[in-house]
């Protein structure tokens, strides 16, 4: 034994007298991880929040989150002399007057905006794969919980700095606050402390993005990712691969190494766009005043379809006994997105309930063998890319040299007419696909070689598919829609009969593929040959 | 000549003529254009000057602002707008306008400096108006205050030019220019004649020395480096969450693809 | 349909193909060494990034492609810390994929499902010892236990009663009084008639009295936009033409849809347009919406001039200023 294997086997010992924990590490040593790229979208989101924290953390140690006026007396000259808050003037602070302050708040708001970029790019693998299925449920309901936070806490981040566009996403977060029915205004003046802007907005949030939504990313994170731990990663179907097993890489050493290094490649990556890349410039907006405003002011882009929204809203308000109800803000800004992300969070449900499988599934499903899933996604993509376009359409106006009142029309009408048409087209594509499978199966793969027959006849080699490739395209499973029981066995009615008949409906819709091909036409095929 | 014809066939022929065919178009019609613009030469006498302007009025002008300057259908009458506005808009290649469209943009001056000086007194011989200004005449690198001219120019020009000056979307397809590049005569008589869609600033709303330092710091502002990085266009979080998808998102995502291919 | 195909056979995890770094010494040396040449470069980056904080002054400024003019200090203290990173990155997964076992494992997956004798168990268990607890027959505990929890929860919502004063009549007020006089922002100068052109715009302040502040939150209600056209272009009914004075008009500047600087006037079409949300208002028929989302027009100032020939307020707001909320009563 070496001096090395000695002293390892010291330490080991002394934590596994203390913790009992050789089993689980040597369970956990061995645990498998299916390898995919698009299982590293998660990775992402995860280190993401780790250089958040980091970066973070060493802003904390110069902000000020203070809205006492100071002047400007750091190196900035063409802010010099002018009033403005402490937290502006201590961001300024950081990006001229600390060395490596600028780049580490490029760091952390480039970071921001990767998290929340692959969070959705991620919820958008887990959609489109059926990763939500039983027992997956939970997660992904604390996913699209991390997806609300991650939201707002970037929203809170950036507006810490207190600048002039920020200030003015504030202001207009204190609208939508002000115009909740009964309640808007008391509550605006206790989130203010008083009338907007008021002396306290900055250091009340400065509280919640640094400690109380970190302290509950790091809550969701942990049982997010010990569910993910717990109930084995899913993986994608193919040869070898069952709802029964994982086939993958061990953690140690594989997994450690290509994990732990990705790790440092996001880090990396994320600090090279903090290198070469500005982000949020807060000495050219501006300190912030509720009397002026810049051109072309819009929120982060994970914003941006809220700000769509509201952009592309007709202009309701009612006004009755002495109150004021604006539909204008309250249905863009709060009626509309709290539907989108309900639905959001109930969706495994309501597919499950559609197709009435109540069976765990760890394999995923390619996209086109669930069309209708697919087809929603696809719709639910356009409704968002139509209401973000419209968010930024001042800038796409001056760039496209188009007016923004035919951009908000075409936006208007188009979130109307756009998704249903991304569903139809969707699903049709995914028909095809489907039956492009099939004839794959059945015939083989096209060569491109024709070859003369000798009685004249010009065919097209067909290739047989190999067994791996034949399996993974028939593998899946189809389910057949649901029937709706009118009356059981003694002509009893069912009590739930609109419901059932219902769920069959959608369950109709949502079952409908292009059948595989069944043992009758492999054989006939197989004669032919 | 029998031996070009030698080549009559060849398979260059064809694309060789057209292509000798279009130069000699292109050079001809430039040849010819040049020739019609004759540069007429003036001694600085004022009413030589105003007749010479009304000379070329008549000729490239009057056709939209009419005989007499007094405006017909879209084009505004010319009477009171001063020397300061022809300044302006002649000599940034608004006016003539290339198009009847939303706006007049800048482009190369049809005019040259005697022209459009010519235009400038023969406009402000109609009725009293804002003067022209030249560069020498403005002291803005002494006189002005790069922060205070920060401060104007957030109060009174962002919510147009936005908050860098690289410009902003007006309404039906109008739009309020970059203000980058722009020489700092023609800042200060476009603040002083308001034109097109652009306010009028008079002089005792923003007084000329905050015009002046509303000049220093929209110079300041050209020539500040980009601090921390590629400046992105100057427009804020649209084009950096574009970054961030395509370039941020991108790299790690072909980084993911090649961690998860096997090795050969 | 029923004679659904049951799926082709499994044919199982494909051969494992090996790399060549398995089966050639000389390959697998090279793997090292390019493991070895990535961990130095993150080396190289750290070096960098040392150098840049110590040694590039602050002031340096190179020229480089697509980033123009940079800050060298900035620029190499973050690729320094990049390549630091980075490297690191590259040469643990190259190292992985090369030269770590690259065959795939199998393990079992258990069903998530506990086994049934668990379940009975723990069902019985449950059971056991939640009538050991007795709620079931002790229903006065329980109705008062739910009292009490209820209750002690409402105690630190109370405590959050001062995070605010109550808003009273404020969202109705502004500091705009009759004989208020409108001073230039920034500048604090008092305007007369003649000091707005036709086709001028000016950014305006309530005049506040000597030794009392301006700050933020009165701007956030006080800010006025007043206007100048020719008087024959208004299309006002002669209440609201009263209120303006030889052509020139006052508009409250905080947009009545969610409160940004409606500043953005264009002279030739008499609009004001917010460029936050695209509302637009004609100044002609007293800043009546005319798109966008906002729904109610900007509220009007009254002006005239006073005795020395400035420009002040007759009155009030007739109405609150900025966006709408639960109490506001007027159409």
């Amino acid at each position: 034994m070496s001096a090395r294997e000695r002293i390892a086997g010291q330490v080991a010992n002394y934590v596994d007298e203390r913790t009992g924990s050789a089993k689980w590490l040597k369970k956990t040593l061995t645990k498998v991880f299916p390898d995919h790229w698009s299982f590293m979208l998660g990775e992402v989101v995860l280190y993401s929040f780790i250089i958040l924290l980091l970066s973070g953390t060493f802003l904390t140690f110069w902000f000020d989150p203070s809205m006492r006026e100071v002047e400007y007396e750091g190196s900035y000259e063409p802010l010099s002399g002018l009033k403005m808050s402490a937290a502006y003037a201590s961001t300024l602070h950081i990006s001229f007057d600390v060395r490596g302050g600028l780049l580490m708040r490029q760091i952390h708001h480039w970071a921001a905006l990767i998290f929340m970029a692959a969070m959705v790019a991620h919820l958008m693998r887990v959609f489109f794969t059926g990763a939500f299925r039983k027992p997956r449920e939970f997660n992904w309901i604390i996913g699209v919980g991390l997806l609300t936070l991650g939201i707002v806490e970037g929203f809170l981040g950036y507006s810490l700095p207190d600048d002039l566009l920020s200030g003015t996403g504030i202001r207009i977060a204190e609208a939508i606050i002000q115009a909740l029915p009964v309640v808007g205004s008391y509550l605006a003046y206790f989130v203010f402390g008083g009338a907007f802007p008021g002396e306290v907005f900055i250091q009340r949030i400065y509280t919640v993005h640094i400690l109380l939504l970190p302290g509950i990313f790091l809550a969701l994170i942990t049982v997010h990712l010990m569910l993910v731990w717990y109930q084995k990663h899913t993986q994608y179907p193919g040869p070898g691969r069952t709802e029964k097993n994982v086939v993958g890489y061990p953690l140690m050493p594989v997994y450690m190494a290509k994990a732990g290094g990705f790790f440092f490649i996001v880090f990396g990556i994320t600090a090279f766009l903090g290198a070469v890349a500005s982000i949020n410039p807060i000495w050219l907006y501006g300190p912030y005043t509720p009397g002026q405003i810049s051109a072309g002011s819009q929120p982060d882009w994970y914003m941006g379809w809220l700000d769509g929204l509201v952009r592309m809203a007709p202009p309701l308000e009612t006004h009755a006994f002495g109150h004021t109800i604006s539909w204008n803000i309250l249905i863009p800004g709060l009626i509309i997105p709290g539907i989108v992300f309900t639905g959001m969070a109930l969706y495994p449900f309501i597919e499950s309930w559609m197709t009435g499988d109540k069976r765990e599934h760890h394999l995923l499903d390619r996209p086109r063998n669930a069309p209708n899933r697919t087809a929603l996604g696809a719709m639910s993509i356009t409704f968002m890319l139509v209401a973000l376009i419209n968010g930024g359409n001042d800038l796409i106006a001056t760039h496209f040299a188009l007016s923004i009142n035919q951009i908000m029309w075409g936006t208007r009408i188009g979130i109307i007419v756009l998704p249903p048409l991304a569903f139809i087209i969707t699903k049709r594509i995914c028909l095809s696909l489907q039956r492009a499978d099939r004839d794959l199966v059945l015939h083989g793969r096209e060569t491109g070689r024709l070859v003369m027959l000798p009685h004249g006849e010009f065919i097209e080699v067909h290739e047989p598919l190999t067994p791996e490739k034949a399996y993974l395209i028939t593998q899946h499973e189809q389910l057949a829609a649901l029937e709706p029981v009118a009356a059981d066995a003694n002509g009893v009615r069912n009590p739930k009969g609109a419901r059932a008949k219902l769920q069959a409906r959608m369950s109709r819709a949502h079952q409908e593929q292009i059948a595989k091909p069944t043992s009758k036409e492999m054989l006939e095929i197989e004669d032919h040959h | 000549m029998r031996y070009l014809s030698r080549f009559r066939r060849h398979r260059f022929a064809g694309p060789l003529l057209l292509l000798a065919g279009l130069l000699f178009v292109g050079f001809g019609y430039t040849v010819a254009q040049a020739a019609s613009q004759t540069v007429t030469t003036t001694n600085s006498d004022k009413a030589t000057l105003i007749a010479e302007g009304k000379e070329i009025f008549a000729r490239g002008c009057s056709s939209c602002h009419g005989l007499n300057a007094e405006g017909a259908g879209i084009a505004p009458s010319l009477i009171g707008v001063g020397a300061a506005s022809v300044d302006f808009q002649v000599a940034t290649g608004r006016m003539p306008m290339a198009d009847m469209s939303q706006q007049a943009m800048r482009k190369e001056p049809v005019y040259d400096e005697e022209e459009t000086a010519a235009l400038a007194a023969y406009v402000a011989s109609l009725a009293p108006g804002p003067a022209a200004i030249t560069n020498e005449e403005l002291a803005w690198e002494r006189s002005g205050d790069t922060a205070e001219g920060g401060e104007l120019f957030r109060n009174n020009c962002a919510m147009c030019h936005n908050f860098a000056g690289q410009g902003g979307a007006l309404t039906q397809g109008k739009y309020a220019p970059t203000v980058m590049g722009v020489e700092p005569k023609h800042i200060y008589e476009a603040m002083l004649t308001g034109p097109q869609a652009m306010p009028v600033f008079s002089d005792n709303v923003i007084t000329p020395e905050e015009k002046l330092s509303i000049i220093k710091w929209i110079k300041h502002a050209e020539s500040e480096p980009a601090l921390g990085g590629a400046a992105l266009g100057r427009v804020g979080p649209v084009t950096e969450g574009l970054l961030a998808w395509t370039l941020g998102l991108g790299l790690l995502i072909g980084v993911a693809v090649w961690l998860t291919t096997k090795a050969r | 349909m029923s004679q659904e195909l049951a799926p082709l056979s499994d044919p199982g995890l494909p051969e494992h193909v090996h790399r060549k770094a398995d089966v050639d010494p000389r390959a697998a040396k090279k793997a090292e060494r390019q493991v070895g040449i990535l961990f130095l470069f993150s080396v190289l980056g750290t070096l960098l990034f040392i150098y840049s904080y110590v040694g590039i002054d602050e002031s340096i400024f190179i020229f480089l492609p697509v980033l123009g003019n940079t800050n060298a200090h900035q620029l190499f203290l973050g690729l320094g810390l990049a390549m630091a990173l980075f490297f690191i990155g590259m040469a643990a997964v190259h190292w992985a994929k090369t030269l770590m076992p690259d065959h795939e494992v199998i393990d079992i997956r258990k069903e998530q499902r506990s086994r049934d004798d668990d379940r009975s168990e723990f069902v019985s268990t449950v059971k056991e010892r939640a009538a050991e607890a007795g709620l079931g027959r002790r229903p006065f505990i329980k109705r008062t236990m739910g009292l009490a929890l209820g209750l002690v929860g409402l105690s630190p919502i109370l405590l959050l009663r001062d995070l605010g004063p109550l808003p009273e009549n404020e969202l109705n007020e502004t500091n705009w009084k009759a004989g208020t006089r409108l001073v230039t922002d920034p500048g604090d100068r008092p305007i007369k008639p003649s000091d707005l052109e036709v086709g001028g715009v000016a950014q305006v302040q309530p005049a506040f009295p000597e030794g009392k502040e301006r700050h933020l939150d009165d701007i956030g209600k006080d800010s006025v936009l007043l206007i100048r056209i020719r008087p024959e272009e208004f299309n006002l009914d002669a209440e609201r033409l009263s209120w303006t004075y030889e052509g020139i008009i006052a508009f409250s500047k905080i947009c009545s849809h969610m409160g940004c600087a409606v500043a953005l006037y264009e002279q030739t079409t008499k609009h004001l347009l917010c460029p936050c949300h695209q509302s637009t208002f004609d100044v002609t028929r007293a800043a009546k919406v005319i798109f966008g989302p906002a729904a109610r027009p900007l509220p009007q100032l009254a002006i005239t001039v006073d005795s020395e020939g400035y420009l002040v307020a007759k009155a009030p707001f007739n109405e609150a200023v900025g966006p709408s909320f639960w109490e506001r009563d007027s159409k």
